[in-house]
């Protein structure tokens, strides 16, 4: 990539695509960007992986018995697509990738805090994948991504390698996490005051708190496991007077405030996205930032709605639904602010204003379908069914992967320095939007009606509802396929595009595309906040004031 | 069959019990409320995107916020989501305290299959029959991994956790057959792992006590007592307590008289408040008696000495309901 | 962790890195950098601290009789070698921010060596519950003790332990590291990030133990 890169775009004169020449020059860059640009490759290449177990899992759920493969090969094909698409998919796309490319920019910074250690944790990131990567050439992992015990004890597959690969990768996301945090604090431009923060920095922020705080439990939590299976230790296992349940506590106490690493980035790029194609303020941007924090917050407290059947206290059940009830407020109080940023607008229907619709119509389904899973009674009937993949998949991939395509859509002329072709890209929109509908919203059905997860089998009952959503998932490969390609070719071959296609107010759009080394020529001096959209005009926030520096602050 | 023709076309599973008819009602409020919100948000922004296009003239107003609204779309959420909550947290109690007069059968998850242990000594695999109208307690527990036991036509599932007992109890309504999955990972053939829930009307729960076939059952393992194949001793199950009492040599510290040997006494031992080593009560529940087997050193009883030695390995899932029914029985 | 450390260092010698506005504005994000590093890592021990006491509550006895196997003296000398490399690391730190740099090369050597002090009686103490067969889980075959819960105090014993003994051996790392880079002189009184980084983790080290010997061999 990095020749093609390179010549494509040399006519802009000096950028950081061709600052320096070389495949040396992208392994060991200490550049923010290329960073960023290297995790957004090797992310989408697991992408391509998970998505390609998903496929296969599809397939073989289009009859109730055995289609094309033994039970014992379904049950390594979900727990890597699950471990693959958390751990090494979803968890670093918007943050690592996107984040590392744009949060410096945004700040009016040269480069995050940390360079080395940026690049150290692409490394350690690479280094966990390839781990537990490995284990599909031994005897691979059949416990499902969260890895609950006693299973995780006794069975012979190689779960220490898939264990041990999500332990490295999570040290990947504290560090990333931690040089977040100081690039916020420490290198803003002047004048960028934090109320003046553009929200997907304020997105981001939360996130990586939440990953410095949590990611280091499920470390620990990981090294239990593993010691459990070397030395059966006995924390862990009912046979040597452990306790499995304890299991859950401790891993669920990292992983439901990873469902918020998710998606906080993605609400990020929507509150971007929304206002530059409305030409309009965001509305109620303080609200939006607080959310983001009230959301981080709430994320510590409710790992407990994971667990509402599997034998903890009804007090504790009690409080972890009542807490669990809270994180709807803050999520509703952003998404009615995204739709209010529309209204008196004037509205661009672009690519990436079309993903950011999209992501509000599945995330809105995702969202109310979270409200029946916290809801005691409801859940006992609905965890562990087809309800919960259902969800967070509306969740995970309509939330996350739709934002990250609106932000992908948006950002791609800053990163590529070129422009997508718009049409095939709305054809690929509609494609993904009718598939992934198609996908999972019979799930909700087949999970209300009984059908468990995890079942390579099933009754031949809930065959029609199956077939419909393997159906789905072929116009899903399609549309991501298309996107994959079209990108790809436009790298290349894309018109040129200017430094501000779309208007924005932010830095990073204060700068030619692709970006010079340095991210800017001189400093940026902020007199503005980010959302001083006009219909026809915009006041990007280096705008010298004159008299009105309207909004907030 | 598993949706017979009562299954109707909200999506749901038939309605077992009345649990499963209050579970419903929330179920089908929170499914109209999401759709009203849908409607509101989805149908809103649609109705935003059309009429704010861009358009001739090229206008927008430059709105910030609303505090008013704001604070709307804060309170109004908020009050909804406490009362489905407190609604949710109804019918969660009503699903999981079982009325004290309900019939206990004993439910044994492994890998990859449902066992079931009546009181009379019957013993089933795959298919647990029960009386219609009669609330029944399962106490379950596992030989090796995490279960869970669901029957969607009843609306309850509670996980199967190795080392201790969880229950769920059921008042079955309707007649025949409800489908069981197991719904907690557990291996290769967790897809397997299916039972049957067989609902009797009083007649033929009577002739099914007696010993003898059903309509409703199916194949081999009806009544006739098996445990890993083999036949058990027609005995009930607290008889067959009894003599593994005797048998792993519990006897030889405990008595069923109230006599107090070197241990405590058996008798009027089970739902009694037991004082501990350290001064602190416990109920003795099935959970208590597993576990002083299983853990004996876990909770001492006050004047005892803590020299019982571990049963961890010794007592199969199965004996240990038999030793917990026997205890229980003795009153 | 080192590579905070690296990453801070690798980037200037004297001189700030071109992305911060000065050495001040770089010094106070590697301090920043540094807390919130610490504040991870009391999240993960934190975890296992959780975890022993969840279990002590659950079996009291077992702990309280494991628990005399530790050998108090053995783990009390150590206390005290440990506070004592922290006073040598402070003196170290201020000796490098005043430039007496031959000094600060003495307190860090003197760190380094109580630090391996500190592991040679670990070792003792290891080999001593090797010999008596005071080994986590399944590989406890220790007869004294009755308590079949016994072997569960030990999987706590040696995890935490070994975790802290695993962060003394980084720690003794990034000292090594530090006399080399002291004795390139790169150190002086405009620049020493380093050392002091490497102090407050010397210092977290320190604060870990003095946590776990009351919890593990007073309290047990």
């Amino acid at each position: 990539m990095t020749s093609g890169h390179t010549t494509a775009v040399a006519a802009h004169g000096d950028n950081y695509l061709n600052h320096s020449k070389g495949i040396k020059s992208w392994l060991f860059t200490l550049d923010h960007k290329r960073i960023g640009v290297m995790y957004l490759f090797t992310v989408l290449s697991f992408f391509l992986l998970g998505g390609i177990f998903a496929l296969l899992i599809r397939l073989e759920l289009w009859g109730p018995g055995r289609n094309i493969m033994d039970a014992g090969t379904y049950n390594k094909f979900f727990t890597y697509h699950g471990a693959i698409m958390v751990f090494l998919v979803v968890i670093p796309l918007i943050p690592a990738a996107m984040g590392n490319f744009f949060i410096p920019m945004m700040l009016g910074a040269k480069d995050v805090a940390f360079p080395r250690l940026n690049l150290a944790s692409y490394y350690i990131f690479v280094i966990g994948a390839v781990f537990a990567l490995c284990a599909l050439f031994f005897r691979g992992a059949d416990t499902g991504w969260t890895f609950y015990t006693p299973y995780s004890i006794r069975t012979s597959t190689t779960v220490i390698l898939v264990v041990g690969g999500a332990f490295i990768a999570g040290f990947s996301s504290i560090l990333t996490g931690l040089n977040m945090i100081v690039t916020i604090h420490k290198l803003r431009a002047p004048g960028l005051s934090w109320t003046r923060l553009p929200l997907f920095v304020w997105a981001i922020y939360a996130t990586s708190i939440i990953q410095v705080l949590a990611t280091p439990v499920l470390a620990i939590t990981l090294v239990l496991l593993i010691c459990e299976r070397l030395f059966q230790i006995g924390i862990f296992d009912p046979k040597l007077g452990g306790d499995a349940v304890l299991f859950q506590h401790f891993f669920w106490f990292y992983s439901h405030p990873a469902v918020y690493i998710m998606i906080l980035p993605a609400m990020g790029i929507i509150s971007e996205v929304m206002p530059v194609f409305s030409r309009k303020p965001i509305f109620g941007y303080k609200a939006i930032a607080y959310a983001s924090f009230g959301i981080a917050l709430i994320a510590f407290i409710v790992w407990g709605h994971h667990m509402f059947v599997s034998g903890q206290s009804e007090l504790a059940n009690f409080v972890f639904s009542l807490l669990t009830m809270f994180v709807a407020i803050p999520t509703g109080v952003k998404v009615f602010s995204w739709v209010a940023t529309m209204y008196k607008g004037s509205i661009r229907f672009n690519v990436p204003m079309l993903y950011a619709l999209g992501f509000l119509e599945l995330f809105t389904i995702g969202g109310l379908t979270g409200v029946f899973l916290g809801t005691l009674a409801i859940d006992v009937h609905l965890t562990a069914t087809y309800f919960i993949v259902a969800h967070f998949h509306y969740v995970m991939v309509g939330g996350t992967m739709m934002a990250f395509l609106a932000g992908l859509h948006y950002w791609f002329p800053k990163m590529s320095g070129r422009m997508y072709p718009e049409k095939q890209a709305v054809w690929a929109f509609i494609c993904i939007i009718i598939g992934f509908n198609l996908t999972f919203f019979p799930q909700f059905i087949l999970g209300a009606e009984g059908m468990p997860r995890r079942y390579w089998a099933y009754l031949p009952e809930f065959t029609n509802l199956n077939r419909l959503s393997t159906i789905g998932s072929w116009f899903l490969a399609v549309g991501f396929g298309w996107t994959a390609v079209y990108l790809w070719k436009s790298m290349f071959k894309g018109p040129k595009a200017s430094a501000n296609p779309w208007e924005g107010n932010t830095l990073e759009w204060q700068t030619p595309s692709p970006p010079p080394f340095e991210n800017f020529t001189e400093t940026p001096i902020v007199t503005m906040w980010p959302y001083e959209y006009r219909a026809s005009k915009n006041y990007p926030m280096t705008t010298p004031v004159q008299g009105s520096g309207k909004g907030v602050q | 069959m598993f949706f017979n023709e009562a299954y109707a076309g909200n999506g749901l599973p038939i309605q077992g019990t009345d649990v499963a008819v209050m579970w419903d009602s929330l179920y089908n409020f929170l499914l109209w409320l999401s759709v009203f919100f849908f409607i509101l948000v989805v149908g809103g922004m649609i109705y935003l995107a059309v009429r704010y296009r861009k358009r001739e003239g090229d206008k927008s107003k430059y709105i910030t916020g609303n505090h008013l609204i704001e604070a709307i779309w804060t309170i109004v959420p908020t009050i909804l989501l406490l009362g489905i909550f407190a609604w949710g947290y109804q019918v969660y109690s009503k699903m999981v305290h079982a009325p004290s007069d309900a019939m206990e059968i004993r439910v044994i998850g492994k890998q990859w299959l449902w066992q079931f242990q009546y009181e009379d000594g019957k013993s089933t695999i795959g298919e647990l029959y029960v009386p219609i109208n009669k609330p029944v307690k399962l106490i379950m527990s596992s030989e090796d991994v995490l279960h869970s036991f669901f029957i969607p036509n009843f609306r309850v599932k509670q996980d199967v956790v190795p080392g201790m007992y969880s229950s769920v109890w059921f008042e079955a309504k309707v007649p025949g057959q409800h489908q069981v999955f197991c719904t907690e990972y557990c291996g290769f053939s967790h897809s397997g792992m299916l039972a049957k829930v067989i609902v009797l009307q009083p007649d033929e729960w009577a002739a099914w006590k007696k010993g003898k076939s059903v309509a409703g059952g199916i194949g081999t393992v009806g009544v006739s007592g098996t445990q890993g194949g083999a036949p058990l001793a027609a005995e009930s199950l607290p008889a067959q307590g009894k003599k593994l009492t005797e048998a792993k040599g519990c006897v030889a510290c405990h008595s069923d008289d109230g006599s107090t040997k070197i241990g405590p006494t058996y008798k009027g031992l089970f739902g009694s408040k037991v004082e501990l080593q350290d001064g602190s009560t416990v109920v003795a529940d099935e959970n208590y008696i597993r576990e002083s087997i299983m853990k004996p050193q876990a909770k001492v009883v006050k004047g005892f000495n803590p020299v019982m030695p571990t049963f961890q390995g010794l007592v199969s899932e199965s004996e240990m309901n038999a030793i917990v029914a026997y205890i229980k029985s003795l009153k | 962790m080192s590579d905070v450390h690296t990453a801070v260092a690798g980037e200037h010698t004297r001189h700030h890195a071109h992305h911060f506005e000065s050495a001040e504005a770089e010094f106070d994000a590697c301090k920043q950098g540094m807390w919130i590093f610490l504040v991870t890592e009391v999240l993960m021990i934190g975890g296992l601290f959780v975890g022993y006491t969840l279990f002590r509550g659950m079996n009291h006895d077992a702990f309280h009789e494991a628990h005399k196997m530790l050998n108090v003296k053995l783990g009390a000398t150590n206390t005290v070698v440990l506070i004592t490399s922290s006073v040598t690391m402070l003196l170290g730190v201020t000796s490098a921010q005043r430039g007496q740099r031959s000094k600060s090369m003495k307190y860090l050597i003197m760190t380094f060596l109580l630090a391996c002090c500190f592991l040679v009686v670990k070792y003792f103490e290891y080999s001593a519950k090797f010999h008596h067969g005071l080994l986590p889980g399944g590989n406890f075959t220790n007869e004294e003790l009755t308590n079949p819960r016994s072997s569960l105090f030990f999987s706590f014993y040696f995890l935490m332990t070994g975790v802290h003994a695993f962060h003394v051996v980084v720690g003794m790392g990034l000292m090594a590291w530090l006399m080399k880079r002291t004795a390139n002189k790169d150190f002086g009184p405009d620049y020493y990030t380093p050392v002091e980084l490497v102090g407050f983790y010397w210092h977290f080290v320190d604060l870990v133990w003095i946590y776990l010997f009351p919890l593990l061999y007073l309290v047990g």
